[in-house]
């Protein structure tokens, strides 16, 4: 069995373990979020050792080159010696600007960094608390329109890191960021293409920077939105999307209630049932799925099955850390 | 003469096809079910491997990782029916995408010859 080596501990990972898992079974305090290779969040570097090549897939090249990895992906064959992440290699401060009440549950924040980043609308950044906590948010501003960072937070019940962002993180004061991360992007190369827009809650958030960047591209092909919320207030940018579907031709929006159940459950049924029943032959089609993971996933199955190719289906499954509690 | 892999179109082939194919198997209730799964990405991944392999192109597969990665779905059922069901995929696939016929043979030719690593015989 391979020893990891985290700082100065050493510890006994059990076959088909992941360094993330040997790390949690052993109570120490590793950083970590989706568990399924998503969120990046518990990137560790290896000082020593072999590093499996699935492990740093999904990793930036020059990541790789400084022996960054995944934990949660990385089932070590040999001994291992790891370490948290360098913060100045992959952290930069940004300071809030902004702070808005979207909906009873979303808070919309405006961040700016000191230098500018470089991403796409729809992409995702990883906030880090000082204590350490880390979270997946994703990008609704535009790159080349707006001079912030905008991000949707919506409270989780339990939620470390949400409900503070929503009560306790002020305009001016700051926190470290990294990223971006993710291939959920607009990168239509014929202007012509339909696109199909689904998300559940703060899903919305990468859908809203795709449809801008979009426009901004000059998008002539069908645009439609499907946003699934809890309740009407929880539509959180139902008059902005309303008016935006009025001034734009092609642009349709669609809201779903999904009402009492929790909208993961309805969304899966309701929402799918109602983006797919309206448009049934998706063969050509580009699509962008965002938001509660069984939603993500049923609805990439449906699409698929309905003509749409893998590589124009891209998703974002919120993936939360409750939801792997062991 | 070039190789069959070549003769069929070489790696746009396998992307030509792998959508069509996999998009059949997934949409027969008869032999889905072995094909469920949470990461979609990674399974239509693993079908190209296979559709790689099956026209002849470079692939790192042996009769001992077919068995292995199939032990756990024959011990779920998986029979010569369901191993038949998936090669008429592959057939009507290429079929779809008018590849000549005595390619298409070649191509069965490989397909059928895992069939006992696949099924573990």
């Amino acid at each position: 069995m391979p020893t990891i080596y985290f700082n100065d501990q050493a510890v006994e990972c059990a076959e088909n373990e992941s360094v993330l898992d040997a790390l949690i079974r052993h109570k120490i305090d590793a950083p970590y979020s989706c568990q399924a290779g998503i969120c990046q969040t518990c990137m560790l570097r290896c000082s020593e050792g072999e590093i499996p090549a699935e492990a740093q897939s999904e990793l930036k090249p020059n990541l790789r080159t400084l022996g960054y990895f995944l934990s949660c992906q990385c089932k070590p064959q040999s001994d291992m010696h790891v370490e948290l992440p360098d913060s100045k290699q992959l952290y930069v401060s940004a300071r809030l600007l902004e702070k808005t009440a979207l909906s009873p549950t979303v808070t919309r924040l405006r961040l700016q960094t000191a230098t500018p980043m470089y991403y796409h609308a729809g992409q995702f950044i990883n906030l880090k608390r000082e204590d350490g906590v880390i979270r997946s948010y994703s990008l609704a501003s535009l790159p080349s329109e707006d001079s912030f960072l905008e991000l949707h937070v919506k409270r989780m019940p339990g939620g470390d890191l949400s409900n503070w962002l929503a009560d306790h993180f002020e305009v001016n004061d700051n926190i470290d960021i990294e990223g971006p991360v993710g291939d959920c992007f607009y990168s239509c190369e014929n202007t012509e293409q339909p696109i199909l827009l689904v998300g559940s809650s703060t899903g919305l958030a990468p859908l809203i920077g795709v449809v801008r960047d979009a426009l901004h591209k000059q998008h002539t092909g069908p645009i439609k939105i499907y946003h699934g919320a809890f309740n009407q207030q929880e539509l959180y940018l139902h008059q902005q999307l309303n008016e935006l579907a009025a001034q734009v031709p092609n642009i349709e929006y669609h809201s779903i209630i999904t009402g009492e159940m929790p909208e993961e459950i309805v969304l899966k049924g309701k929402g799918c049932d109602q983006a797919l029943s309206d448009n049934s032959d998706l063969k050509g089609w580009k699509v962008y799925l965002c938001g509660a993971p069984a939603m993500v996933k049923s609805l990439q199955q449906r699409v698929y099955l309905a003509g749409v190719a893998m590589q124009d289906i891209h998703t974002d499954p919120f993936e939360t850390r409750d939801m792997h509690k062991v | 003469m070039s190789s069959l892999f070549d003769q069929i179109g070489g790696e746009a082939a396998v992307n030509a096809a792998v959508d069509i194919f996999y998009r059949k198997v997934l949409a027969d209730d008869s032999i889905n079910h072995f094909f469920e799964t949470t990461d979609m990405a990674a399974q239509h991944a693993k079908q190209k491997s296979f559709l790689t392999m099956a026209f002849g192109g470079p692939n790192n597969y042996s009769g001992d990782d077919m068995r292995t990665a199939h032990a756990p779905l024959v011990a779920k059922g998986l029979n010569e029916d369901h191993f038949n069901a998936v090669a008429g995929h592959l057939q009507s696939t290429l079929q779809e995408l008018k590849v000549a016929d005595e390619l298409i043979a070649e191509v069965m030719n490989i397909a059928g010859s895992t069939k006992d690593d696949v099924l573990n015989r």
